[in-house]
């Protein structure tokens, strides 16, 4: 459904997201991994049209849809949710998922929208803060609105940057609950994630951004086998000593291991220091 | 929303009962409380829903009232060279907006106070159709004083009603609630599939097209405009503090602004001659300062409870005053500070 060729994008000099093509198929969940800096939300934003592209293509079920605005991304059904959620802050948390279904939601009425953004409250654990001010809730609680926000949208392709960023693993379960949720509705899921454990138990297939190149793609256990990915997160000379002692399936089964917050990124900066 | 609506109607009522319970003073004055609630009406589509704090009302004042003497001049009919000077505003604002909606708070504020000034420097050195430093003339309406200063009231009331229609239903529509999600995150409301250039450009022409219009109104009442006058930077400053006196992003708020703004003004104005700018100035910056949300926005049960407590005897007296001096431009002179206050007692809710 979104094919995404030889894109680029350049800051000045940088090269942000170089030369990564890949396609997704409806009804897919895949993880956007790769270190701190890798490119990942630049990527999410030239496809949904926050950054113009520097050279190459999206397409978006065979339409090229390469220059569009956010808004028309989001008509067309494209969301995505923020890193750093963005509520709008003071209306209530019910304003802000009927924001999304009136305008990319092409909700008839006022009313229809109320229904629409009300169901979704119910279905993301809401529905009792549905008239406090959206500056009011908790982090967590912010993420599942802009999950709620983002679901009225009618979104065909669901981009999520990090929405589980800042959750305690109690919180995390729950998260993973609702998207699946989500994807049984026939919703293609993208997800941007640092946690292992969500990326292994959700994804169908894993892309891995590294200095904003594609460095390797497929279903996740393979990956995280590759040399290029362990050397990325690792560095040279962490990636050779694992080498030695046949650290990649240790690594892959730590990777599992329900330990909270502990993410690949870190590791690296253990790496590191 | 209905209690807006119904103080809306008892401010309109007032207004347009002026010619028959007070003398010309009055009439004058209530138009000038219609013009100013229709110029802060218009503002507030821009600077109070969609949260851009635009400069440029002089801009469009000035644009409709040379507009309308030209129109007006060249033979078209009064009504109808007011609504063609609302258009060229319109299709003006629609083009300008295009291009200075692109950058947002302080700068776009200079910006569009800018415009004013560039607008200004035109009308005055293009003499050959605007009369440049002279002015222009305009034809006097015929049929006294009396006769005219009742068709511009009325002129001006029936604008003013006319943007508070546009008001509500800008407060009711998908429109207006886009116009607010801008006003909260801009870049969130592109998100969601607001298409927000399109709607900055919209609100940006509506807070022109009744600009437009009062200023041709503008213009055929006062018969003679000049650069100065029609592109007067005071004016660009003063329709906005009236909005935020009253509370902008509200309905009725800017309305109250407008009534309180003038009475205060008028009231200062008679008593101290010399000094009443410096007054004028001084008593809006402490309102704005203590009233950041404006007159809609303070809770007046709480302050009458407290009043209440503190000392039960003095509260029937300033609750009294309060509650027969508001009820219409003429009564309220003499006690304008509480006339103004009471009078949006019914509405405090928008």
């Amino acid at each position: 459904m979104l094919e995404v060729r030889q894109l680029t994008k350049r800051f000045g000099g940088v090269a942000a997201v170089s030369n990564v093509s890949f396609e997704l198929k409806a009804g897919e969940i895949v993880g956007l991994i790769g270190p701190n800096g890798a490119g990942k939300t630049t990527l999410i934003n030239v496809i949904t049209g926050v950054h113009r592209a520097s050279e190459g293509k999206v397409l978006f079920d065979g339409r090229n849809v390469t220059a569009q605005q956010p808004w028309q991304a989001a008509r067309s059904g494209l969301a995505r949710t923020f890193q750093i959620v963005q509520p709008f802050p003071g209306m209530t948390v019910l304003e802000n998922v009927v924001a999304g279904a009136l305008f990319a939601g092409r909700a008839a009425s006022r009313a229809e929208a109320d229904r629409a953004a009300m169901e979704h409250l119910e279905f993301v654990g809401l529905a009792h803060e549905a008239e406090r001010p959206a500056a009011s809730l908790t982090l967590p609680s912010r993420k599942r609105l802009e999950l709620a926000k983002s679901l009225a949208m009618k979104p065909r392709l669901l981009m999520l940057d990090e929405v589980n960023a800042g959750l305690n693993t109690g919180e995390i379960d729950r998260a993973l609950e609702l998207m699946r949720a989500i994807a049984a509705r026939g919703v293609t899921i993208v997800i941007v994630e640092h946690l292992m454990k969500v990326v292994f138990s959700l994804c169908q297939r894993v892309l891995v951004l590294h200095h904003g190149e594609l460095i390797a793609q497929g279903e996740p256990r393979a990956v995280a086998k590759d040399e290029k990915v362990i050397e990325a997160y690792l560095g040279h000379k962490f990636a050779a000593k694992l080498k030695t002692m046949d650290g990649a399936a240790a690594l892959a089964e730590r990777a599992q291991e329900p330990v909270q917050g502990q993410t690949l990124g870190q590791a690296q900066g253990n790496a590191h220091g | 929303m209905n209690k807006s609506i119904a103080a809306f109607i008892v401010v309109a009522a007032g207004i347009a009962l002026t010619p028959w319970v007070a003398d010309n003073y009055y009439v004058k004055l209530a138009t000038f409380v219609a013009m100013y609630g229709a110029l802060a009406l218009s503002w507030n589509f821009i600077g109070g829903y969609t949260g851009y704090p635009s400069f440029a009302t002089a801009a469009f004042i000035g644009l409709g009232s040379y507009a309308g003497a030209l129109f007006q001049n060249a033979g078209v009919p009064l009504i109808l060279a007011w609504l063609l000077a609302g258009v060229v505003t319109a299709a003006f604002a629609a083009v300008l907006g295009f291009a200075i909606l692109r950058v947002k708070g302080h700068y776009f504020a200079v910006g569009s106070i800018s415009v004013v000034e560039v607008l200004r420097l035109i009308a005055s050195s293009w003499s050959g159709l605007t009369g440049g430093g002279d002015g222009l003339n305009v034809k006097i309406l015929q049929g006294g004083a009396d006769y005219a200063g009742r068709v511009f009231l009325f002129a001006m009331l029936a604008v003013m009603i006319a943007t508070f229609a546009v008001t509500v239903w800008v407060e009711r529509s998908r429109f207006g609630f886009g116009l607010k999600a801008i006003k909260q995150n801009e870049d969130a409301a592109n998100m969601v599939g607001v298409n927000v250039s399109a709607y900055k450009i919209g609100a940006f022409t509506l807070s022109a097209v009744f600009c437009g219009i009062t200023g041709a109104v503008y213009a055929s009442w006062i018969a003679y405009i000049a650069p100065v006058d029609a592109f007067s930077i005071l004016t660009t400053l003063k329709v906005p503090v009236m909005a935020l006196l009253g509370g902008e992003g509200t309905i009725f708020g800017p309305v109250l602004g407008a009534l309180v703004f003038v009475i205060l003004e008028e009231s200062i104005w008679a008593r101290f001659l010399e000094a009443n700018q410096a007054i004028l100035g001084l008593t809006i910056v402490v309102l704005i300062f203590f009233l950041p949300g404006g007159l809609l926005r303070i809770d007046y049960r709480r302050i009458g409870r407290r009043l209440g407590m503190g000392r039960s005897g003095a509260t029937g007296g300033a609750g009294g005053t309060a509650g027969t001096a508001g009820t219409s431009a003429t009564s309220a002179t003499s006690t304008g500070g509480t006339g103004g206050t009471g009078s949006n007692k019914d509405g405090r809710d928008a």
